[in-house]
């Protein structure tokens, strides 16, 4: 995937990119002491933070494909945890729900082996200014 | 008596104490891994903290942390302060977490996260709290969100 660098946090808990969909990059990470929260399942932290790398990704992918250089600016995100997540692999993906040009909204989904069982669903929102 | 690895795993007969709690959840894990650690608690709330390093960060340019950090420690610090209110460990999940950004953590600070429990009903709890890095008046997130508890009820 180009264009898309992975930041240090989301290196060092393991998020990697492993395919497209719709020339959308899907995020995944695999399970490990170091994403653990109680024991067995997940952090909501972690999960949370490969749904925001995944949103970011879609929203980097999108405003690749229309040309503009922009630098995004956090603004808010809410997440529902739907399930735990269990010591298995986690992939992500982001969908662009608007991006203007000042304001970004992307919801993201965080699944396990079953897609249509969803663990985690994040919606987050980026001030996007133009990239000097 | 030797340490149990996580509350979860705590005898029935573990006698809860916050900060020894706190330490104990800061031991293992993601929060281990974090570098979360226990800074002080109330009767409703629970303060942790997440000093900076070099391989949280979000923006490499820049040295500012990433949010992901920023969440767990919100969701760790929130999640101790429903216990704090409780004075007793229930076993419970998040069930929503709702994070502002309202501006960044300044890079090689230590950020602190005051969590805060404001109701409890038998199985939802109400939390909210602040994310700030020295000055509490001048945040750096803002937390909104809900527990549930998973085996047995909060009152």
């Amino acid at each position: 995937m180009m264009g898309i660098g992975i930041p240090p946090y989301s290196d060092a808990i393991g998020v990697v990119v492993d395919h497209e969909e719709d020339g959308r990059p899907v995020m995944a990470m695999d399970f490990g002491t170091q994403v653990m929260g109680r024991p067995g399942y997940l952090h909501g932290g972690a999960i949370s933070g490969l749904m925001e790398m995944a949103a970011v990704a879609a929203l980097r992918t999108e405003l690749e494909r229309r040309g503009e250089a922009m630098r995004l600016k956090p603004v808010n995100i809410q997440v529902e945890f739907m399930r735990g997540g269990t010591e298995q692999r986690t992939f992500a993906m982001g969908q662009v729900t608007r991006a203007g040009r000042r304001v970004a909204l992307v919801n993201a989904e965080a699944w396990q082996e079953d897609r249509t069982r969803p663990i985690a669903l994040a919606q987050m929102k980026f001030l996007l200014n133009p990239a000097e | 008596m030797s340490e149990p690895k996580s509350l979860y795993d705590a005898p029935p007969d573990f006698v809860f104490d916050l900060s020894r709690g706190a330490k104990m959840m800061s031991r293992h894990g993601h929060g281990g891994w974090l570098g979360l650690d226990y800074h002080a608690h109330g009767p409703d709330w629970v303060e942790l903290s997440l000093p900076w390093r070099e391989d949280l960060v979000g923006v490499p340019e820049t040295g500012v942390l990433a949010s992901g950090p920023i969440i767990s420690l919100m969701d760790n610090a929130t999640s101790m302060s429903v216990w704090a209110l409780c004075g007793r460990f229930v076993p419970h999940a998040t069930l929503d977490l709702r994070v502002d950004y309202m501006r960044s953590a300044v890079p090689g600070k230590t950020v602190i996260g005051h969590g805060e429990c404001y109701k409890l009903t038998r199985t939802i709890s109400f939390i909210r709290g602040i994310a700030h890095d020295g000055n509490p008046d001048d945040p750096v997130a803002h937390v909104t969100g809900t527990f549930m508890a998973t085996h047995g009820t909060y009152l």
